[in-house]
């Protein structure tokens, strides 16, 4: 009895060791990912951000974003629409829609702000208007892209009396200058946003891992050129680099600004590669799939590409955070995304003017929303390069 | 040394010819024809000749990258095509509210991240480190606009501590009045980032050998910290100091714009909203060779703080 025991468990463990299959890289890193607790949070945080995109992209939440469904700068719900304090309350006036909303708008004082007597100043002849149109009108007055603003009014009155009907004193995070939804806004510029960060970091990452491939295998005279040519781009500071190519592409649009990003933020993600290639180039799988024939494309790619994929990813994270601050950046500037599309940054330029008046919830809505995303997706890059850095790999397993 | 640096600057000359090739590209080409930007609205096709000939548009474009080289040589660039000032009279007279503010915003930045990484370094691992690690992620989430904004419609617009925007005439009283909020504001705004990458430059250190013996000989926790520890620390420090600082002439872009300071930032800003091709082009040139000369410099100082450093 004694003697069974201590016998049949290393026959059993003998036994058993070719049948477990040892857990690779992208398991192992999981499994580091998911006892990181803060990790675990800003991924959920990440990915309810990028779902939330999905969403919008396709239509399914905020679609109606632009639909004019609060009075002009409508109030957070929660403050009460009386926040202005010349402002005659609005609030429970559900009866006769029309004449308060045209009201609150056009005896609103704040002598301080040249924005708002330009609204006044356009809004008596307005006035005399139909009371549908003047809501359109007092948008156009402070609008110098009268295009824009043409499609916008046209719209809005080809449905009148829907606009007319839906204007509330307050909206539940509040409203913008044409009394839009702060909130539904916000998811929209979200999606921008995120999109734009996402698709610039991928571009950015498929070049800089190209050319740092095809310079570290290569050697040589390819490396000396993709060398030189990182350096050039190297010692022009980013942003400016980006100012330039702004300034030259004089077509605005979501696809140019990827481009921007993209084309121009490939080098940090190069050095990287082209150091894991040199690295990997000279390894015994490389020489043995030499052996069996494998061409040079195949074993950059198929071969080699695995092993160093994992830097790819954490870069494409880093690079996710920093383009999307870019964007918002280049938005505000009105170098990024063309006018008629909502981002973080277009909103933080309205924001700017509008805090003078006293309306803070734009502001607050896109900087709250920015400032969420940008720490859960640094947190989770973080996360990301502790679980999958071979450098700590003998550490975690110890 | 001065074989070293010869070296070095000869070593620059195919990078810096990269630069010219590059912006010469971007804006010749893909841009499209400069002669069209700069004629705008009030084209007819004459007029276009004309301005294509004035730029040397209509030449081959060995000769148009000739004429390119020669203006970044004799640093002439002409004339701007929104303000007709001269390209060389506006960086000269950009530079200077440039680095009223980057100057002491520098000086500062680097005392307090410092000074504070070395503390929060010090007390590693503790709840002060741990708050203070997410105080900076939290705070680096948040966009530098809208620290801009709120602190400038706070400060400024309503308690009235700080002028809002403007810029006068006297360096005292830009110094003093006018760049006091912008310094703030670039103050909060960089030394999140900084106290972070200074703090584990610290604890790589902290856990040496040369820091247990020196504890051992029984000297004092402050010298150990601020002789022993930012001395051999202070290489990656400067490297990041240095690689920073042509980039920092830009970054502080957002800040004169909003504050109306005249300054470099600005001028950039202004040029791209006008397509004042001349101004970008000689601002990228001559940031770019900024930033070649200081990453040379950046080398030299490493021999300065360390003297293990072999400059080859």
């Amino acid at each position: 009895m004694a003697n069974d025991t201590p016998l049949q468990s290393p026959v059993r463990i003998v036994r058993e060791i070719p049948h477990t299959v040892s857990p690779g890289l992208w398991a192992l890193a999981w499994k580091r990912l998911k006892s990181d607790n803060v990790g675990m949070v800003s991924l959920v945080i990440v990915a309810a951000f990028i779902a939330m995109m999905i969403a919008s992209g396709t239509g399914l939440v905020a679609g109606d974003w632009a639909k004019e469904s609060g009075v002009n700068y409508a109030p957070p719900s929660f403050l009460g629409a009386d926040i202005e304090g010349g402002t005659p309350a609005a609030p429970g006036v559900p009866a006769a829609p029309t004449a308060p909303a045209v009201e609150y708008k056009s005896e609103v004082v704040d002598p301080l702000a040249d924005v708002l007597a330009e609204i006044k100043g356009e809004q008596k002849p307005a006035g005399t208007d139909a009371a549908a149109a003047s809501a359109g009108d007092a948008g156009k007055s402070v609008d110098p892209l009268a295009d824009v603003m043409a499609d916008i009014r046209k719209d809005a009155r080809s449905a009148p009396a829907e606009i007319v009907a839906t204007r509330a004193a307050t909206l539940p995070f509040g409203g913008d200058k044409w009394g839009r939804d702060v909130l539904k806004k916000t998811i929209k510029g979200s999606e921008t946003s995120i999109f734009v960060g996402l698709a610039a970091a991928a571009v950015a990452t498929l070049i800089g891992t190209l050319f740092g491939a095809l310079a570290g295998y290569y050697g040589r005279w390819v490396d000396d050129f993709f060398n030189w040519f990182y350096s050039v781009f190297s010692s022009i500071p980013y942003l400016l680099l980006i100012l330039a190519v702004a300034a030259v592409l004089q077509q605005k649009g979501t696809l140019t600004i990827i481009l921007i990003l993209g084309l121009t933020g490939w080098t940090g993600v190069f050095r990287l590669i082209r150091g894991e290639y040199l690295k990997h180039k000279a390894r015994e799988y490389v020489q043995a799939a030499d052996a069996i024939g494998a061409s040079n494309g195949r074993r950059m790619f198929v071969h080699i590409f695995p092993n160093v994929s994992h830097v790819v990813l954490v870069q494409l994270s880093i690079y996710a955070v920093g383009f999307i601050k870019a964007e918002v950046i280049l938005s505000f500037l009105g170098f990024g995304v063309p006018v008629d599309v909502v981002s973080w940054g277009s909103m933080l330029n309205e924001a700017q003017n509008e805090l003078i008046l006293g309306k803070w919830w734009q502001l607050a809505a896109a900087g709250t929303a920015m400032a969420i995303l940008v720490t859960a997706f640094s947190l989770f890059t973080d996360a990301l390069r502790d679980a999958l850095d071979p450098k700590l790999k003998g550490l975690a397993g110890a | 040394m001065t074989a070293y640096i010869i070296r070095r600057v000869w070593q620059m000359v195919p990078t810096m010819l990269g630069v010219i090739l590059l912006v010469f590209i971007l804006f010749n080409w893909v841009g499209g024809d400069p002669a069209y930007v700069l004629a705008g609205k009030i084209s007819n096709q004459e007029q276009i000749d004309n301005i294509r000939r004035q730029l040397g548009v209509d030449q081959p474009a060995w000769v148009q990258l000739w004429i390119f080289i020669k203006q970044v040589l004799t640093g002439d660039f002409g004339a701007s095509w929104s303000t007709n000032e001269k390209v060389s009279n506006i960086l000269a007279t950009r530079l200077g509210p440039s680095l009223t503010v980057l100057v002491p915003l520098l000086i500062l930045e680097t005392i307090f991240a410092i000074g504070l990484a070395l503390a929060v370094a010090y007390v590693r691992g503790s709840l002060t480190d741990r708050l203070v690690m997410i105080v900076c992620t939290v705070g680096l989430s948040i966009s530098i606009l809208v620290y801009i904004i709120v602190f400038q419609y706070f400060f400024a617009y309503k308690l009235g501590w700080f002028p809002v925007q403007g810029w006068g005439n006297s360096f005292r009283e830009n110094l003093f009045v006018f760049s006091a909020l912008p310094i703030l504001i670039a103050l909060t705004v960089s030394i999140a980032p900084n106290l972070r990458l200074y703090r584990t430059f610290f604890l790589d250190e902290i856990n040496q050998d040369y820091v247990r013996t020196a504890r051992a000989k029984g000297l004092s926790e402050n010298r150990i910290m601020w002789i022993h520890v930012l001395r051999n620390a202070s290489i990656p420090i400067i490297t990041h100091l240095m690689a920073g600082l042509p980039g920092l002439l830009l970054g502080a872009f957002l800040i004169e714009r909003f504050f109306s300071i005249p300054g470099i930032g600005r001028e950039v800003i202004l040029a791209v909203e006008r397509s004042d091709f001349p101004v970008i082009k000689a601002l990228t040139v001559y940031v770019a060779f900024a930033t070649m000369a200081s990453n040379l410099l950046a080398d030299l100082m490493y021999k300065a703080a360390d003297p293990r450093v072999q400059l080859k």
